[in-house]
């Protein structure tokens, strides 16, 4: 794939951690084009959170290129990187990582407050929020709760919405469905489809789950982006 | 929204931050109390005596005089003569003088002659005059007027005899002249408390049969007979004297200190009172320093607090790093919270000491005399607070600084 047209691409990137020398990660190519839906595949240690922190920008490779919508990430000053992230990605974490004692409603904004292209993009914030909110299957009245007050699968939906606010280019999803019941799963993987599509956002989910390989255009592993791998991250 | 965001994480730890906060007030709370205590102390000290113009004695120096004849504290040098006296009194600058005639004690009180006049001319704490508590000002030769330490030290009541003893700290006593208790005075944070009041005429008459400080054998003049001696003293302790008008206080001053007669010295009260507050000024600064060590173990307190707080918000700084924020407003947002803390902390230290002087200031002024004056803060108090809202956010400054490079060694990957 271009590099040129793709929305993400990595070329010849190496990164190690300081101080543990028995872990590197390789990459020699690896990209994906714009509005496609991607799985990446890979046991655990196999790399992939150094790979998502390397495509956020919170670290940089040593060696290679990272360019996110067309912008080499080492070109980047770490502010700019930061304020970059907040345009061009939204994410979201297995884990969540909801502020608890934040409202829905907040924990949604959340990114629009640090993204001003993003936040240019949404006419009136309060009220898609409220719109990404119902249509991810929240119930009206969790909206104005305390994030730390619902279940795990309507914080789930929080956690989407927070990443699919002002549309951002690329989406990134860690584990989102790990800790989510099957029929959870499917449910909450057909609505962050459906608004991805609406947005005409990618859509990058690393997972160990091959199981979902179905709902995506393509399924990676990483085993095969990686080049050379050793230790864990 | 950020701000509001900080405000509820603040709420989320609302314990510990509530702890942390009433540590602050508290300690902002003793420091400023401090202050009113200490400038309340001041200000008391200053008010032991007002309205005097000048106070005279023999010639020493002005602390001393002040010592004696105000504080019954050390021994005058040298007496001033009645002649002296007469003629300073007759001088046309001086409004009143009155006479204070000091020398025998009674238990570890001292005994003090003066006139009547020194009920209506003695003012302390910015013109109040002495009071009645119990009974009346001297009538008969005998009456003494007690100050309230005395009465509440010996537990006097008015009617109890009172015996004088010659000199300080003498075993032989006036036992064939005794005094009545004729009246218990209202307490006034002055030496008045500690003070035996006698009439100057009473200090004559005890000493009738007296000469040269010792008791003439197997003389002893009846009391009666003595009512109706002329008892004019020879000399006097000192003398407090007020002036028609304040542009002549210098002038009166410098010729008594100048007086051919006899050695004579003319202090004004205030200005001896601020030479003597600048020697016990070294306890002001003890004080002080204690109560800053207070405001700083808190201010420290805080920090600790912010520090072991800080792994269990790594999430929440990670969530901040991912949704875009700067790692410098990771850092701006704990130092608000520090300085939100501190500012807090400082408010409700303030409402504190005024809740607690509202209290305690009746109790204060009853048990020491001590007046604690509810004022709005001074500029002093305000800069002290800004101080120590200041200093929150400069230490906050040290967990801040790790949170900062905590959040950049995370980026937003962190597991917790």
């Amino acid at each position: 794939m271009d590099s040129d047209t793709s929305i993400l691409s990595l070329r010849d990137v190496r990164y190690r951690w300081p101080g543990r020398a028995s872990f590197a990660l390789d990459i020699a190519d690896f990209a994906i084009a714009p509005s496609e839906t991607v799985l990446l595949l890979g046991e655990s240690g196999s790399g992939k959170s150094t790979l998502l922190s390397l495509i956020c920008g919170t670290i940089t490779a040593q060696a290679g290129s990272v360019t996110v919508g067309g912008t080499d990430l080492a070109s980047l000053s770490a502010g700019k990187r930061d304020r970059f992230r907040a345009e061009q990605i939204g994410l979201i974490f297995q884990q969540f990582n909801l502020l608890p004692y934040a409202s829905v409603r907040d924990n949604v904004l959340l990114p629009l407050r640090f993204a001003p292209q993003r936040r240019a993009r949404v006419a009136a914030p309060q009220e898609e929020a409220h719109r990404l909110c119902t249509t991810l299957g929240l119930p009206e009245e969790a909206i104005a709760a305390q994030a730390g007050t619902l279940s795990v699968g309507q914080q789930q939906r929080v956690a989407a919405a927070r990443a699919l606010i002002g549309a951002p280019p690329l989406i990134i999803a860690d584990e989102p469905t790990s800790a989510l019941d099957a029929a959870t799963q499917a449910t909450f993987l057909e609505l962050l489809f459906a608004q991805a599509r609406a947005n005409r956002s990618t859509l990058l989910m690393v997972s160990h789950d091959a199981r979902l390989a179905a709902h995506f255009d393509r399924v990676v592993q990483m085993s095969d982006v990686t080049s050379t791998l050793q230790g864990a991250a | 929204m950020i701000l509001r965001l900080a405000f509820r994480s603040l709420m989320a730890r609302a314990l510990t931050v509530c702890m942390t906060i009433l540590a602050i007030a508290l300690s902002v709370a003793l420091f400023l109390g401090v202050e009113k205590v200490r400038t309340g102390a001041k200000a008391s000290f200053a008010d032991t005596i007002s309205g005097t113009d000048l106070i005279i004695g023999a010639r020493s120096g002005s602390v001393q005089l002040l010592l004696y004849s105000v504080f019954r504290i050390g021994n005058a040098t040298n007496n001033l003569t009645w002649e002296s006296y007469n003629d300073i009194a007759a001088r046309p600058e001086v409004d009143w003088i009155v006479p204070i005639s000091l020398g025998d004690s009674h238990r570890q009180f001292r005994v003090m002659g003066t006139t009547s006049a020194f009920f209506e001319r003695y003012k302390y704490r910015a013109g109040r005059s002495l009071a009645v508590a119990q009974g009346l000002l001297m009538d008969d030769l005998f009456d003494a007027v007690i100050g309230a330490d005395v009465a509440a030290t010996l537990n006097y009541k008015v009617g109890d005899p009172i015996v004088v003893a010659h000199g300080l700290a003498s075993f032989v006593a006036h036992d064939d002249q005794p005094f009545r208790v004729s009246g218990i005075l209202e307490k006034t944070g002055t030496p008045v408390d500690r003070t035996v009041i006698v009439s100057l005429r009473a200090i004559e008459a005890i000493h009738v049969d007296w000469q040269s400080g010792a008791k003439i054998p197997g003389q002893s003049t009846p009391a009666d007979v003595i009512r109706q001696m002329e008892l004019e003293p020879k000399a006097v302790t000192a003398a407090l004297v007020g002036v028609k008008s304040r542009l002549q206080v210098f002038g009166l001053q410098r010729a008594i200190n100048d007086y051919p007669q006899e050695p004579l010295l003319a202090i004004l009260p205030g200005v001896a009172l601020q030479e003597l507050w600048q020697i016990v000024g070294i306890a002001e600064t003890a004080l002080i320093a204690v109560s800053g060590m207070v405001v700083i173990t808190a201010l420290i307190g805080m920090m600790a607090t912010i520090f072991s707080s800080l792994n269990e918000r790594r999430r929440e700084m990670a969530i901040f790093r991912a949704m875009g924020a700067r790692p410098r407003v990771i850092l701006s947002l704990l130092v608000l919270e520090a300085t939100l803390m501190a500012a807090i902390g400082a408010v409700i230290g303030l409402a504190l000491l005024y809740a607690g002087l509202v209290v305690a200031q009746p109790l204060v002024d009853a048990a020491f005399g001590l007046w604690l004056p509810i004022d709005p803060p001074s500029l002093r108090e305000l800069w002290v607070l800004a101080g120590v809202v200041a200093a929150g956010a400069i230490v906050s400054m040290v967990p801040a600084l790790r949170a900062y490079r905590m959040s950049l060694a995370d980026g937003m990957m962190v597991r917790i």
